[in-house]
C-alpha cells in the first residue's frame, strides 16, 4: 500500500542533510508541487541527484531550489541550463559529481536492482577517467562506476493508486529508474484513481516500489504552466 | 544567417531511414532541411523516438518536449521510453547518426564541448554517450569564436567529449572529412577563398596544394 498524503507532510520528510533524487529532464516532467514545497520549506544542505538543473534559464522548478542556495551537491551530468548553479558549482559552493547521462542513469537503475557497479566505455579518453576505476573485461578497457542511491525520491506520474501503482503519460524520462532506488519514494500525480482503473499493462511503475502519493497540479493546470513557460521563452 | 546556412547543409546528410539524434541548437535547426522525400526518424535522449515539428498555440502537450525542453509533436509511428532504455540505444549502436555541437574539434577527429576550465561548464549530458554509440559523427559549429580564432585545432586544448569520433565537420565556411590521416577539405562555402579557409584554419588541410576551387 502506498498512503496519501499532503504535500506537506511530504515535504517534512526531507531533512536538512538528506539526499533527493528528482526525476524528470530539464524541467520537463518533474514534480512541480513538491519543488515549490521544499524551496518554501528552507531545508538545507541538501544533496541533488537529478540528471541536470532545471529548465533553460535557471529560477524555474529546481533552479528555485539552487537559488535558495539548498544544496551542497549536486550528482547529475548536466549543468548547462542553470548559470546560478554553474556559479555556484565555480565558487566551490556546491560539490559536483557529474558523470555522462546515459552512465548516471545506470548507476540509479544498478542501485535500484541489486547490483554492484555499472560497468561502461563511456568516457574513456576523457576526464571522467579520474573519478572511476579503470576494469578490462576480455582484455576491452571499461570503466567502473558505483551505483546511486537516495534518501528520498520524488518522480512526477500521470496517475496513481493506492497500491502506489504509478501510470505515466508522453515522456516519463527519469522518473520510473528512480522510484526503484532510495529509501522514500513519494509520487507526485495529476490524479489519483481506485485500484483497478490503471490497466496492469500500463503500470509503468509496479506499486511495490512507491510509498506515499500526493496530488500535484491537473493535467490541464501542466497544459497551462508548460503552454505559458514555452510561449514566454520563445519556444512556442 | 551562418547558423542557418550550416543547418541547411547538415540536411544533405540526412539518408531515407537513418535513425538520428540532434543535438541542441544549430543541429536541432537542420530538421528544417531533410530534404523532400527523405523520411529520418528523430531520437531524443530523454525517450521519443520519431517525432515531427513544434506544435501549434494552444495544441502543446505537457508531457511531450525533446531534449532542449521544446515541446515537440508525434508522428504515426512514434514510441515512447524512459531514459535507460534511450541510452541502451544510443550506446548499443542503434543510433545511424548523430550531429553536435561542439567548442573544438582537431585533425584526428577528437571533439571538446563539455567544460572550459575556471570559466564555463556546461557538463557532459549526453554528448559522450552519444559519440561512443551513433554510427557517424557530425561536428556542426560557427568556424571561428567571437575573437577570430580557428576552433578547428591541431590538437584540442579544452577538456575532450571524446577522442577519435568525428567523421564530418560542418562550418559556415567549409565541409571537412575527417579520415586516419587527418582532414580533408571537400567543399567551401559559397564566397570562402582557399586562401582564406587555410587562415581561418588551425588544422592541417592534407588536400589543400591540390584544392582546384578558388
Amino acid at each position: 500500500m502506498a498512503k496519501h498524503i499532503t504535500i506537506n507532510e511530504a515535504a517534512n520528510m526531507i531533512k536538512n542533510g538528506s539526499s533527493i533524487m528528482i526525476g524528470g529532464f530539464l524541467g520537463a516532467a518533474v514534480p512541480l508541487k513538491m519543488i515549490d514545497q521544499i524551496a518554501e520549506s528552507g531545508i538545507s544542505k541538501l544533496t541533488l541527484i537529478s540528471i541536470g538543473a532545471g529548465y533553460r534559464g535557471g529560477g524555474i522548478d529546481i533552479g528555485k531550489l539552487i537559488l535558495n542556495k539548498q544544496f551542497c551537491k549536486i550528482i547529475c551530468s548536466h549543468v548547462g541550463t542553470d548559470p546560478n548553479l554553474i556559479k555556484q558549482i565555480i565558487n566551490e559552493e556546491i560539490e559536483m559529481d557529474l558523470t555522462p547521462m546515459g552512465t548516471f542513469v545506470e548507476r540509479i537503475r544498478v542501485a535500484g536492482a541489486g547490483l554492484g557497479a555499472v560497468v561502461t566505455p563511456v568516457g574513456l579518453g576523457t576526464e571522467v577517467e579520474e573519478n572511476a576505476e579503470k576494469i578490462y573485461v576480455d582484455n576491452k578497457p571499461f570503466l567502473l562506476h558505483k551505483p546511486i542511491y537516495g534518501d528520498v525520491a520524488i518522480v512526477k506520474a500521470f496517475r496513481a493508486d493506492s497500491l502506489g501503482n504509478l501510470q505515466y503519460k508522453g515522456i516519463n524520462s527519469s522518473n520510473p529508474v528512480m522510484a526503484t532506488a532510495a529509501d522514500i519514494v513519494i509520487a507526485e500525480v495529476d490524479e489519483i484513481v481506485a485500484i483497478g482503473d490503471i490497466p496492469p499493462e500500463q503500470v509503468g511503475t509496479p506499486g511495490i516500489y512507491v510509498d506515499y502519493i500526493v496530488q500535484g497540479h491537473t493535467y490541464k493546470e501542466r497544459q497551462n504552466i508548460y503552454e505559458n513557460l514555452w510561449i514566454a521563452t520563445n519556444k512556442l | 544567417m551562418s547558423k542557418d546556412y550550416i543547418a541547411k547543409r547538415i540536411g544533405k546528410e540526412f539518408k531515407n531511414g537513418m535513425y538520428v539524434n540532434l543535438g541542441i541548437g544549430i543541429p536541432t535547426l537542420s530538421a528544417n532541411y531533410i530534404p523532400d522525400g527523405v523520411e529520418v526518424f528523430l531520437q531524443s535522449e530523454n525517450g521519443a523516438l520519431f517525432f515531427g515539428s513544434q506544435p501549434q498555440r494552444g495544441m502543446s502537450n505537457p508531457d511531450l518536449s525533446n531534449a532542449g525542453t521544446e515541446p515537440i509533436t508525434l508522428l504515426p509511428g512514434a514510441s515512447l521510453f524512459n531514459v535507460n532504455d534511450s541510452f541502451g540505444m544510443i550506446r548499443g549502436g542503434h543510433i545511424d547518426m548523430t550531429v553536435l555541437g561542439a567548442l573544438e574539434v582537431d585533425e584526428h577527429g577528437s571533439i571538446a564541448s563539455w567544460k572550459i576550465p575556471g570559466k564555463c561548464l556546461s557538463g557532459m549530458g549526453g554528448a559522450m554517450d552519444l559519440l561512443y554509440g551513433c554510427k557517424r559523427v557530425i561536428a556542426a559549429f560557427l568556424h571561428v569564436d567571437k575573437y577570430g580564432n580557428s576552433k578547428i585545432k591541431k590538437e584540442c586544448t579544452l577538456p575532450l567529449t571524446g577522442a577519435n569520433v568525428v567523421d564530418l565537420i560542418i562550418t559556415d565556411k567549409a565541409v571537412f572529412s575527417v579520415t586516419k590521416e587527418g582532414l580533408i577539405l571537400d567543399e567551401l562555402a559559397p564566397g570562402i577563398t582557399k586562401d582564406e579557409i587555410v587562415l581561418l584554419t588551425e588544422a592541417t588541410i592534407l588536400n589543400i596544394e591540390d584544392w582546384k576551387g578558388a
